[in-house]
């Protein structure tokens, strides 16, 4: 019996986030309440040390390791530093809010320190086993994350919708995974992939499996007809775990949907065009139109979520590499204005009060002109208006899509994000034209205030320039595609 | 008929006895300590088919902490056996068919599908161990997947603490350090009073 010690260099990140995350852990007993501090230092070493590992052991090939269950490669690493970023910008946004809701402990890092990890295998997987597993390791933390602030009646009843809509969510992606391995005869997402072009096994079975494993997909994605636990989920979260749910995971879905549908199941492209086509047209149609009528803003964004999620579908339905592409910029694009629009709901929040109605946000220019002004920036890359990055990321999926020949699915995406600018103007007119009903100063801290401009500023300067981050998208893909 | 053969034959005649009686027991203790029984005659059971890993595991994990915990429950409870047992035969034509269908069901595939699909593995040498093959598997070609596994219970654990655990500055407990050093004046104060008048 000879035993070949696997390579761990392509896994550096992974084992760098999982030592932090158990020295932390211990660390933060010792601890007391002032000095707590060291642990959020801690976490944010632990993220910039993890990017700086996954920058010096980046490179352009295809790495497999761990006998075909991880994969390192270019489209892996640049959703990693995102992922990185997305987690550090969180942190930093709510790093008050936390602190003023009794949520500022070890537990709160460690957990969003174990979901990130669960992210990384999840980008990282290139075997069912892994993606299942990187799976739960993301959702079991964020279950806990929204459970986190006990006393809430509200947030509880979130972790359960939440904790029981996902189990069964896995549940089918699991039955849809064991068939697929029925009609197979493998686990490792290349041998798959051979499997299916080469018709080998049933193709009923095959296609069973599949309907299972995008219901799974949908519900992990929030995309409609399995999208109920969103606006539960975001309102009844608290808002810095509501932020958290709505960044990173979703480049961790991307990744997900990618490796399984894209690297495993491309001989079969087909058959989940036409799914993907159904969740993509009635994720837009129902996210949009039903945002219009919230007045909570976190469960308006939460149906804007539903919605981004159709488009986000729209580039990986066109089945090209421009759709990847044009996908993965979407994605991207999506977590910097999510962040950057929680972010300021975090920012307007106090002890006390939490800045989650519609009708917050009134006379908001009055109050602070430029805290207005990101926020116009933001709601207008959400809707789609040039010169912010959302127009780009729609153009880009759009593009694809209509490359691939779904004309009435273009037509129809863009008169849904007509309708959706409605709602995403309607609070740039309450910030710039209502007077404000709350006449408190905000009182944010500065670190949070200089993110928030970097943020706004970044949705702006990738709107003007966005080819560099275009061609960083469309470079992972090519390179990690064969 | 061979010794191996012998074996079988003993051991699962005690198992189908530690069966009924898991069932038939009047007391919930007695049916436990059954139920053990039953356990552990399938363990052997399975070490004859050389999964000698399911047994051992069955054996710990089952006898040694399912079990005890069981035990400790039932002993705990008092429970009322006769209203528990009212009302016990009004569900024998369901239980019936139920046992009647999964009769006919396992005599079908022992007869009809079992014959022409399945083949008894061959047997390995002596000197093979299956406990060996696995922990193989598990450490070198699954390590991955299983130190993830270990991450989510850590997460679970982690998780639990932090969602359950109240510290309660109100709660009354003992502190053993603080009763040791007690201090006589801390306890007891002796206040003079003015002696009493006999009545007169």
């Amino acid at each position: 019996m000879i035993f070949a010690m696997p390579n761990l260099t392509p896994a550096l990140p992974e084992i760098f986030v999982l030592i932090m995350v158990s020295l932390i852990l211990v660390v933060d007993l010792f601890l007391s309440g002032k000095n707590r501090f060291i642990s959020y230092a801690l976490t944010q070493f632990t993220l910039l040390g993890a990017a700086w590992i996954t920058v010096s052991t980046s490179g352009q090939d295809v790495v497999h390791t761990f006998n075909g269950m991880f994969v390192d490669d270019v489209m892996a690493d640049v959703l990693k530093m995102m992922t990185y970023l997305a987690v550090a910008a969180m942190l930093v946004y709510s790093r008050s809010y936390i602190q003023l809701r009794n949520l500022f402990s070890g537990e709160f890092f460690v957990l969003v320190l174990f979901a990130m990890l669960g992210m990384m295998v999840m980008i990282s997987a290139s075997h069912f086993l892994t993606l299942y597993l990187g799976l739960e390791l993301l959702s079991l933390s964020l279950y806990s994350l929204v459970a986190l602030q006990r006393d809430s009646a509200q947030a509880t009843e979130a972790a359960m919708k939440y904790f029981v809509l996902g189990a069964l969510a896995s549940g089918l992606l699991l039955y849809g995974m064991s068939m697929i391995y029925g009609a197979t005869g493998s686990l490792e997402l290349s041998k798959v992939a051979a499997a299916v072009q080469q018709s080998a096994g049933s193709r009923t079975m095959l296609v069973f499996g599949l309907v299972f494993i995008v219901a799974g997909l949908a519900f992990k994605l929030g995309a409609v007809p399995f999208h109920m636990w969103v606006p539960d989920v975001y309102q009844g979260a608290p808002t810095a775990v509501t932020l958290f749910i709505g960044s990173a995971p979703k480049i961790a879905a991307f990744a997900f949907v990618m490796r399984l549908l894209v690297e495993g199941l491309q001989g079969i492209a087909h058959d989940w065009q036409g799914m993907l086509i159904i969740m993509a047209v009635l994720s837009m149609a129902i996210g949009n139109i039903t945002a219009i009528a919230q007045t909570n803003i976190k469960r308006m964004l939460a149906y804007s979520t539903i919605s981004h999620m159709g488009f986000l579908l729209l580039g990986i339905l066109s089945g090209s590499l421009n759709g990847y592409s044009g996908s993965m910029f979407y994605v991207l694009s999506y977590v910097l204005m999510s962040l950057g629009t929680f972010g300021m709901i975090l920012l307007l929040s106090r002890k006390g009060f939490e800045a989650e109605n519609i009708d917050d946000f009134k006379g908001l220019n009055q109050r602070s002109p430029w805290y207005a002004f990101m926020m116009l920036l933001l709601m207008f890359s959400m809707a789609g208006v040039p010169p912010t990055v959302g127009f780009y990321a729609k153009l880009s999926v759009l593009q694809a899509a209509l490359q691939a020949g779904f004309v009435w699915v273009v037509v129809f995406a863009v008169l849904m994000s007509v309708i959706g600018a409605f709602y995403y103007l309607r609070i740039v007119k309450l910030m710039y034209f209502d007077a404000p009903e709350d006449q408190s100063p905000i009182s944010s801290q500065p670190d949070a205030g200089v993110l928030m401009s970097m943020n706004g500023m970044a949705v702006l300067a990738l709107g003007i320039l966005p080819q560099p981050l275009m061609a960083l998208c469309a470079y992972s893909i090519q390179h990690s595609l064969l | 008929m061979s010794f191996e053969t012998l074996v079988f034959y003993f051991l699962a005649s005690i198992l189908l006895f530690a069966g009924l009686r898991v069932v038939t027991a009047r007391h919930p203790v007695h049916a436990a300590l059954f139920l053990v029984l039953s356990f552990f005659t399938g363990a052997g059971l399975w070490l004859l088919l050389e999964a000698e890993f399911l047994a051992i595991t069955l054996v710990l994990v089952y006898i040694g902490a399912v079990m005890v915990l069981f035990l400790f429950v039932v002993m705990m409870l008092n429970l009322n056996i006769d209203k528990m047992r009212q009302g016990f035969w009004d569900n024998l034509p369901l239980a019936a068919f139920v046992g009647i269908l999964m009769a006919i069901e396992m005599t079908l595939v022992m007869t009809v599908v079992g014959r022409s699909v399945v083949t008894s593995p061959e047997s390995h040498a002596a000197n093979y161990s299956n406990t060996k093959e696995l922990g193989r598997l598990l450490y070198t070609d699954y390590v991955y997947p299983f130190e993830l596994a270990a991450v989510i219970l850590l997460v679970a654990i982690v998780a639990a603490i932090a969602i359950t655990m109240r510290r309660r500055p109100e709660t009354k407990h003992q502190d053993p350090a603080w009763q040791v050093s007690v201090k006589r004046e801390d306890r007891v104060r002796l206040i003079s009073m003015p002696a009493e008048k006999k009545g007169e």
